[in-house]
């Protein structure tokens, strides 16, 4: 049993890190928020976090180690010490701060700490507290490391040049401009067309949709349900497609197309697209086809119908769920696809949105307009993500394949 | 009577079955034909030819005709071209309708005829840069002005073969010459080892832990793992320029942040020195692509039995030993597919670095490279040659990844 298997060495230690990770996320978060200096205390967290695991051994319950801690980080950062140094923040700025720490500190730390005896302790409890902390630290590290660049893409469509680069850490929004603060995106839907790339990108993503199940559906029932030769051998190397690299692709196919004068069309997109999705949807539904009891579609065929009668009234209704998470899948490869509209579309008469994103990366417009596209081209897929969460999830764990 | 004997090779029902699955597979296996395959060969055909980007438009015969009133006298003028600078045209042939009113009185050139009032002319070769005029006195009845509008109206046709160098019988090795020459080459394969091995090694280490993270339930789990799959959803583009703009060393927040903390002393240009840029975009592919490994290893996890873990608690095992003894055992499985597949595809991504540096401050990849050395050097021969290279290491990795999946279930 090594040292830190004693209470009153382990507890102090976790709510030391503990502190000081709480610091440095309620830093974080609100110099994002309101772009004052607040700065996490290495040294200071280290001390209060271990006068406060000292504490929460000694006292008895949850409910009053939570409290103490709470109430103690919140009375040091409102006296502007503390493990969150608050220089230049307003008193209301100290009290959400304060508050922010203190329940950040105090209610997890209690939760952590709760079955730790003071003295030795077994691997169970050890084990168990170092899970909590990382549990912690996870959950924080995740949530931000996701939450942070779409924040801040967000905010800084929201914002102006100037203001950018006065402090790029005050994203703080102000309300009473109203309307205005959404003048990036009248300028994109106005001047840069991007109404029009909206709705090309969604025709193009539906028609990849259609074409790939058109192509897809008749070939997956084939591998699923049909006995030929070689279908072992076909449903594998239907995946060691996705093992070519698309910029391998593209290169012939921008020779092909520029000779045939298909570069430049959105009927090229439409014929290119479907077929870098066609495998994968074929792949999906065959796993699908396979599960669906074969004897109804033999009582079908035994009633009369034929092969593709059955497809159509049988198999089709029986796989509407793997139908729309495939539907979902390919529309969110089509909707963000970039490299082949970017190699393949010149006029800006006919550019998806992705690749009317990419015309905004230039020096002379203004970084609020290309945050403002990558927020109109993120929010479709978003919102359908969202709704339909359900559908896509199966449809990624499926295909699993966008590269 | 005979002994009944059972039939041997396919019936005619296995025929059928046979064919209509072709016929159903046809479309399909048409469209990738065409669209994986060929392109395929095509690399591999142009990587040995010496074809530039400007080499994509065949040289053609250009003609332009004017009606000019030289002195007094008025001209029919015609002006040849050849529209590429250093390839030859052979047999060119050109015809025109001479507008009525406008008849001819000086010579036309000798490989010139008049018939009625066509003229046709034949000319065996123009050699690159070719640009001759070849004037013809007329003479016009009635307005010369309206002549000219007839003479514009009716244009003249010209065509002409020329050598297409896709297709003709020359081939060289300075592709590859020109891919290998130097340390280039091998930096640019250390490079995108790198990216490769820590992008996929760094996905699937936070894929793991998040997925363990949320293998319990408690309230919000659902809306965390929409959020944390948030990554993976969103187009590339614009979470690739979100990073740029949040690391921007002049504006950006990652900095300012970073200074304010007093964890650096001045703003560092992430995407723009070394080795920062490299580090970066490795860190790019782990954040982008560990809501697929996430996914993935959350699915099995649900999927392992409880009474497995109940046992072990009898047994009186700590979580750590849980963890290490029958949770991982149980995950070997879909992590070592989840390694081949992004191995696979992080070695395959262009579209993240290119919009994150543009290959620049070393963080030049293979597929970074293609792009590079077709668009903007313009030399299609010496990307298709990287291209070929890059195809050979994936033969290389798919024999690999075909030996662990047929072991492999479940994907």
């Amino acid at each position: 049993m090594t040292a830190l298997h004693r209470g009153y060495i382990a507890a102090p230690l976790i709510a030391a890190v503990w502190t000081f990770v709480i610091a440095i996320t309620v830093a974080v978060a609100m110099s994002l928020v309101t772009g004052d200096a607040y700065r996490p205390s290495l040294t200071l967290s280290a001390l209060c976090g271990a006068a406060l695991g000292w504490a929460a051994l000694a006292l008895p319950g949850g409910r009053a180690v939570a409290g103490l801690c709470g109430a103690a980080v919140l009375g040091l950062t409102l006296a502007g010490t503390g493990p969150l140094v608050t220089e230049g923040a307003g008193p209301a700025g100290r009290l959400v701060a304060g508050a922010l720490a203190g329940a950040g500190i105090g209610w997890p730390l209690a939760h952590i700490l709760r079955a730790m005896p003071r003295g030795a302790m077994g691997r169970h409890e050890f084990e168990a507290a170092v899970i909590g902390l990382l549990s912690g630290i996870g959950y924080i590290f995740f949530t931000a490391i996701v939450v942070i660049p779409f924040y801040v893409m967000v905010m800084t469509s929201l914002k102006n040049q100037s203001e950018l680069m006065l402090n790029p850490l005050d994203f703080s929004i102000d309300l009473s401009k109203g309307w205005a603060l959404f003048r990036s995106y009248g300028e994109l839907l106005t001047e840069f067309n991007f109404g029009l790339y909206l709705w090309t990108s969604f025709y193009v993503s539906v028609l990849t949709v259609l074409i790939t199940l058109l192509f897809s559906v008749p070939g997956a029932y084939a591998v699923a349900r049909l006995r030929f030769a070689g279908r072992a051998a076909f449903s594998r190397s239907i995946l060691l497609i996705y093992m070519v690299p698309m910029i391998v692709l593209a290169l012939p196919i921008y020779i092909a197309f520029s000779t045939t004068g298909l570069r430049n069309t959105i009927l090229g997109i439409v014929l290119i697209y479907p077929v870098t999705t066609i495998p994968v949807a074929l792949y999906m539904l065959q796993g699908y086809f396979r599960g669906l009891p074969a004897e109804v579609e033999e009582a079908g065929l035994m009633d009369g119908l034929n092969r593709l009668q059955v497809i159509w009234r049988i198999t089709l209704p029986l796989s509407l769920p793997a139908l729309a998470s495939v539907a979902l899948y390919v529309f969110m490869i089509a909707w963000n696809e970039f490299l082949l509209a970017f190699m393949l579309l010149d006029d800006p008469s006919k550019f998806t949105l992705t690749r009317g994103i990419a015309s905004l990366n230039s020096s002379e417009i203004p970084r609020q307009h290309l945050m403002a596209g990558a927020v109109i081209a993120t929010v479709p897929i978003m919102v359908i993500f969202l709704g339909l969460e359900r559908f896509m999830t199966r449809g990624l764990t499926a295909g699993a394949v966008k590269g | 009577m005979t002994e009944p004997t059972p039939p041997t090779g396919r019936g005619a029902l296995a025929r059928r079955e046979a064919r209509l699955a072709w016929s159903l597979l046809f479309p399909t296996i048409a469209a990738v034909a065409l669209v994986v395959v060929l392109p395929l060969f095509a690399v591999f055909w142009i990587s040995f030819k010496p074809v530039g980007l400007a080499d994509l438009r065949p040289p053609t015969p250009m003609v332009r005709e004017s009606l000019r009133t030289r002195g007094a006298v008025p001209e029919l003028e015609y002006r040849l071209r050849n529209s590429s600078q250093d390839l030859e045209i052979t047999d060119i042939f050109l015809s025109d309708t001479l507008p009525e009113g406008v008849s001819l009185t000086g010579a036309l050139p000798d490989f010139c005829r008049l018939d009625g009032r066509e003229i046709t002319c034949r000319l065996d070769r123009m050699e690159g840069g070719y640009n001759e005029r070849f004037r013809i006195a007329v003479t016009v009845a009635g307005d010369i002005e309206a002549a000219e509008a007839a003479l514009e109206g009716s244009l003249p046709a010209i065509r002409g073969s020329s050598d297409n160098i896709l297709t003709n019988a020359t081939f060289t090795l300075d592709n590859f010459r020109r891919v290998f020459d130097g340390g280039e080459f091998l930096a640019t394969l250390g490079v995108t080892l790198f990216y490769t091995v820590f992008g996929t090694i760094g996905a699937i280490l936070l894929g793991l832990f998040s997925a363990l993270l949320l293998n319990r339930s408690f309230r919000g789990q659902g809306i965390l793992r929409g959020l944390y799959l948030f990554p993976y959803v969103a187009p590339i583009i614009a979470v690739a320029f979100a990073w740029v703009i949040l690391f921007d060393p002049f504006s950006g927040s990652a900095n300012a942040l970073l200074v304010q903390m007093g964890v650096t002393t001045g703003p560092i240009n992430f995407f723009g020195e070394r080795p920062w840029a490299l580090i970066m975009v490795t860190l790019f592919a782990m954040w982008g692509y560990f809501p697929l490994c996430f996914l993935f290893t959350l699915a099995r996890l649900q999927s392992i039995e409880t009474d497995m873990y109940e046992a072990a608690d009898m047994d009186g095992a700590s979580p750590f030993q849980k963890f290490r003894y029958l949770t991982l055992p149980m995950l070997l499985g879909i992590l070592s597919v989840l390694f081949l597949l992004r191995f696979i595809w992080t070695f395959n991504k262009f579209d993240d670095i290119f919009l994150l540096t543009g290959g620049g401050a070393g963080t030049r990849t293979l597929t970074v490279a293609v792009y590079e050395q077709a668009f903007a050097v313009s030399n299609i021969g010496a990307g298709a040659a990287v291209a070929v290279v890059i195809f050979l290491c994936l033969l290389l990795f798919s024999l690999l990844f075909f030996r662990f999946l047929s072991r492999e279930e479940g994907l």
